[in-house]
């Protein structure tokens, strides 16, 4: 049923996953999360992973992230990297600045603390929060908190980022323009030659559709890949325009079939 | 990349709006008078009960002085050195026991925090030691050190840690999971963890501890002063006790102030963290 448009286990990939099983608890409780999950990520590919809530999106993203260990199968990150992951809320330090937030992984790597600081600065600047250093993150609008959280996602200077429904919570210009920031960085990234692997997970189609190279689409307990379609939409890409809107239109009737079938 | 739009784009959607809505303070000085005279009202209206009290003639001048008596007895008292000799005797105790009591309980909250059978085996008994009146230890603790600085050290250690070490339970236990996932994927792992994330999220619950637990100190050590009379020292406890076998009411009274002013100093430098923390997390309203 799975449309694979890239051989699993594929040695250059920035994340592969073959066969990827999670179940939590034992015996009669036991909940399959994932079931015999295979995906490649190329380097510097853009991935959405679509699917209903519960169907074992965080899971994934925790286990490529080594937060948790697998059940079954393999996870292999390209170069061993450690991947960056961001959460559905900010999750930063209260007690601390905004700087002081996007430096702790930088301290943490051992950076000395001259170096730490014009990073700091400059990864800010990246994420157009240059002025809000010596803030608190209590002080900054929602927006802004995932934009530090992404800051502080970057100082770890990793070539995958993992993304959790990252702008759930934002309203819907808020999430625009965030979009627009995510696709300049990750553009820039690629161009740069030191490409940006992300795998973003969102149930929301519309969100994947502008985002992604790539949307696979994850059936509900247990979590499975149940379709794959690219998206050749030319960069950079607008969420109301008519190709977007198409795509999102193919990808909800697939989710549709699949909701569907369980009967809901 | 047009920068002009970049700028717009750092505050915009409706996350604009949020931003502007949070500016009002009042005055420093306003907010310092609503705070103040509720506390004032209430301390003038407490001193007119006690006149009012002492004017019904239901107990002589001598066993219950009026206000003015005693504050006319507090100034002496200020003024004779007394006061300085057992502030200098107390406070040191109180400085030394409870600088004890901080160590042994933050060293067992983390233990018991980290180690699960240490938590099977203590979690519970820390509590039920918390539930002891601490005065109850002195037969004890005297039949131990004697009539000693050791007996009264050791009750006030007893009755402050426990409450320190469950404040540090507490607060580790409830670090939000979701800081913690945050924190180890920004390569925080084993004591860095503890450095970077779980440390300063425990700090609160680890301040109210404290906190309770100097009420705990106070209690003990003034308890201890009363009871374990040790020859030739000056302690706030002793002058207490003095006072009340010369029958001198004013000074009773006198230094059941300085006893009562003491504690609330203490204590409200403990709130006044608590506020500072809370204020920098944006869990308060009011800058
Ligand atoms: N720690 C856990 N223990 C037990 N079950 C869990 C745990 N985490 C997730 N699950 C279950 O696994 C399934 C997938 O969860 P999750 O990955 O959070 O889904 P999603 O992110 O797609 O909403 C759900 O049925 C959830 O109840
Ligand atoms: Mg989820």
């Amino acid at each position: 049923m799975s449309t694979t448009t890239t051989t699993p286990g594929s040695a250059s990939a920035a994340v592969a996953l073959s066969a990827v099983t999670k179940v939590y608890g034992r015996g009669a409780d036991a909940v399959v999360a994932l079931d015999r999950v295979s995906l490649d990520v190329a380097p510097g590919e853009f991935v959405c992973l679509v699917g209903a809530s519960g169907c074992g999106k965080s899971t994934l993203l925790n286990l490529v992230a080594g937060l948790d260990t697998v059940s079954g199968g393999g996870i292999q990150v390209g170069d061993d990297a450690r991947p960056g992951l961001m959460f559905q809320e900010p999750a930063l330090f209260p007690w601390l600045t905004v700087g002081a937030n996007v430096e702790v992984p930088l301290k943490l790597r051992g950076l000395p603390a001259a170096d730490r600081k014009a990073r700091v600065a400059e990864l800010l600047d990246t994420v157009h929060l240059g002025d809000f250093a010596r803030r608190r993150p209590h002080e900054l609008s929602g927006g802004m908190r995932q934009r530090v959280a992404l800051a502080r996602t970057l100082a770890l200077d990793t070539p995958v980022l993992l993304m959790d429904e990252p702008f759930g919570a934002l309203d819907a210009m808020t999430r625009d323009s965030l979009h627009d920031e995510l696709e300049r960085l990750w553009t820039g990234r690629n161009a740069a030659g030191t490409p940006l692997t992300v795998l973003f997970v969102t149930h929301n189609v519309r969100e994947a559709a502008r985002l992604a190279d790539r949307i696979v689409l994850l059936s509900s307990r247990p979590g499975r890949v149940i379709y794959e379609t690219r998206v050749d939409v030319s960069r950079p890409r607008r969420i109301d325009s008519p190709e977007v809107a198409a795509v999102a239109a193919d990808v909800t009737d697939r989710l549709r079939a699949e909701v569907g079938r369980h009967g809901h | 990349m047009a920068t002009d739009q970049l700028a717009a784009d750092t505050i915009s959607g409706l996350d604009a709006l949020e931003i502007a809505s949070q500016q009002k303070v009042p005055g420093r000085g306003s907010r310092i008078w609503a705070a103040t005279w509720p506390k004032l009202t209430a301390l003038a209206l407490a001193l007119l009960a006690w006149q009012v009290v002492v004017w019904s003639g239901w107990k002589p001048e001598y066993a219950l002085p009026g206000p003015v008596t005693v504050a006319k007895d507090l100034r002496a008292y200020a003024t004779s050195g007394a006061l300085w000799d057992g502030l200098l005797t107390t406070g040191q105790r109180a400085a030394i026991g409870f600088g004890a009591a901080v160590a042994v309980g933050l060293l067992l909250g983390l233990a018991v925090a980290r180690v699960k059978v240490l938590r099977a085996a203590l979690g519970s008994m820390i509590t039920a030691l918390q539930t002891m009146p601490s005065i109850a230890w002195f037969p004890l603790a005297i039949l131990l050190f004697q009539l000693s600085e050791q007996a009264i050290f050791f009750v006030v250690v007893l009755g402050a840690a426990p409450s320190i070490a469950n404040g540090v339970i507490h607060g580790v236990d409830y670090v939000p999971p979701l800081l913690l996932r945050a924190g180890r994927n920004l390569g925080a792992r084993g004591l860095n963890l503890y450095r970077y994330v779980i440390a300063p999220a425990a700090l609160p619950a680890i301040v109210a501890g404290l906190k309770q637990g100097w009420a705990f100190a106070w209690r003990s050590l003034m308890a201890g002063e009363l009871l374990v009379v040790i020859a030739k020292s000056t302690s706030i406890g002793v002058q207490l006790t003095y006072a009340r076998e010369l029958s001198d009411a004013p000074r009773v009274i006198s230094v059941m102030i300085v006893i009562l002013v003491l504690g609330l100093l203490v204590d409200l430098l403990f709130t006044k963290a608590d506020r500072a923390i809370r204020r920098r997390w944006g869990l308060l309203d009011r800058g």
